[in-house]
């Protein structure tokens, strides 16, 4: 058995809250990169230089790239011969999320209740997902999570009939109508299968893969590619004001279902991709 | 009447003059200087109820432009932290009563509702869009903070910035075009 102390777990918390919110996903702004070359809108290919310039100065100023420094998402990979000392995995890290927070002179953008809406100041509580796994592994993964693209993200119940066309076209459908709002070029996150919250836990998790990488299922990686090339057709472009360049990289993550269901939720995600994992 | 365009880019002195605002078209790139207010969800919020009980509102909102920004904190030495627009479509439910009182401009991110739009084109306003994500550049156009109203809301209190050459496109012109409707179309495969 392996024992882990948990204030080993808020120092890792802090630094990777404040890391992944001054220095985004280095492979993210390399897509933005080539992407000006193929960009053929000029005010598109404006927007494009604005961001990686963005992400030039925020690394070296050390600020954050975006002012919504974004919910706190963890996924942590138990393994089931960890032991933890020194208190509560969970509290361990919320407290990692307030120093970094605090310490990373970044927002506070978390109310304590969806209807009191008074903000925790300190952007606790995470939201946490816990997987138990063999062995005496732990990892951590921490996303700040921003609303303008997780506002634009959805969940719907297709039928079976609806297929592989019907996950196509919803999701088309719903890039273009997002427009602007998930601050475009995107990464998109699709769960499919599974019931309701499986698909939207996988499809959140699809957005710590690294970017771009296709899944191994030829078939579902075979989608990605339709997906990424059918939204990058419908000229959004770079903010929503028209162009070529919608969406960097489509991930689709699966689940058996249900004989009678096609669940699918799709979780949009921003340029200001941060995330960031620590194997213990 | 002056109209200063430099290597494309109308620079524009605040507040807005309507004939500046007149001659303002969709996809324009500009740069904003002189004073702009912050305000975001919950402050729109209680300026429209101020609105309704017939209470002076926190700043003279006539001729004036509102940024929808809820900026980090600011570092040790930093006039204001990462200052980035937030998604405007959040505001829509307030802003056509803002507009009537007599505000001109708005600086956000993305699209805005039909009542927005028509709002725009009866009151002759104008709303810009920033780049959304690039708070880090946009902050360093941003040279003076005061502390205005609503300072119990944190990052949500209203804010008096001046800026200096602030980048933004002009998104809905006071006609009513508007990018988010237009914009896609020279791009969209068929």
């Amino acid at each position: 058995m392996r024992v882990i102390d948990v204030a080993e777990v808020t120092a890792k918390i802090r630094d990777m809250a404040i890391e992944s919110n001054y220095n985004v996903d280095p492979e993210y702004l390399a897509q933005i990169e080539s992407a000006k070359a193929s960009e053929s809108s000029p005010l598109g290919r404006n927007i494009l230089n604005q961001i990686t310039e963005n992400a030039e100065l925020a690394s070296a100023e050390r600020v954050p790239y975006c002012q919504d420094t974004g919910l706190s998402v963890v996924f942590a990979d138990v393994g089931q011969d960890v032991h933890f000392t020194g208190g509560s995995l969970e509290s361990a890290i919320n407290e990692g999320v307030r120093q970094g927070y605090r310490d990373g002179y970044l927002r506070g953008s978390v109310v304590n209740d969806p209807l009191r809406r008074e903000n925790t100041k300190d952007n606790t509580p995470a939201v946490i997902h816990y997987r138990v796994v063999p062995g005496d592994h732990f990892v951590l993964y921490f996303a700040a999570k921003g609303t303008g693209s997780e506002n634009m993200s959805m969940a719907r119940m297709l039928k079976p009939s609806d297929g592989r066309e019907g996950i196509l076209r919803t999701v088309v459908e719903h890039v273009f109508e997002s427009g602007g709002n998930p601050c475009p070029p995107i990464l998109l996150g699709i769960g499919l299968g599974g019931s309701i919250e499986k698909a939207a836990q996988i499809a959140k998790w699809s957005l710590f893969r690294p970017l771009g990488r296709p899944n191994p299922d030829l078939l579902v990686a075979d989608l990605e590619q339709d997906i990424l090339k059918a939204v990058n057709r419908t000229g959004v472009g770079p903010m929503g004001m028209g162009g070529d360049t919608t969406c960097v990289a489509v991930h689709i993550e699966t689940y058996p279902c249900h004989i009678g269901a096609l669940p699918i939720c799709i979780n949009v995600e921003c340029h200001a991709h941060r995330h960031a994992e620590l194997e213990f | 009447m002056n109209r200063v365009v430099s290597a494309g880019v109308v620079e524009i002195e605040l507040p807005l003059r309507d004939e500046v605002i007149a001659r303002l078209e969709m996809g324009e790139m500009c740069h904003l200087s002189g004073v702009i207010y912050t305000a975001r969800d919950a402050a729109h919020k209680r300026m429209v109820e101020a609105l309704e009980l017939q209470e002076a509102l926190p700043f003279d909102v006539q001729g004036e432009v509102v940024y929808y920004v809820g900026p980090t904190p600011p570092k040790p030495g930093a006039v204001i932290g990462s200052a980035g627009p937030t998604t405007s479509g959040r505001m829509d439910v307030y802003t056509p009563r803002i507009l009537e009182a007599g505000l001109k401009g708005m600086i956000g991110k993305a699209g805005r509702s039909r009542p927005v739009v028509d709002a725009i084109v009866k009151y002759g306003c104008v709303y810009f869009a920033a780049v959304g994500g690039t708070a880090a550049l946009l902050s360093r156009s941003i040279k003076k903070v005061e502390m205005i109203a609503y300072e119990d809301l944190g990052t949500e209190a209203i804010r008096k910035l001046w800026v200096e050459r602030f980048p933004a496109v002009v998104a809905i012109d006071c006609h009513g075009n508007n990018i988010f409707e237009e914009g896609f179309k020279e791009y969209a495969a068929e």
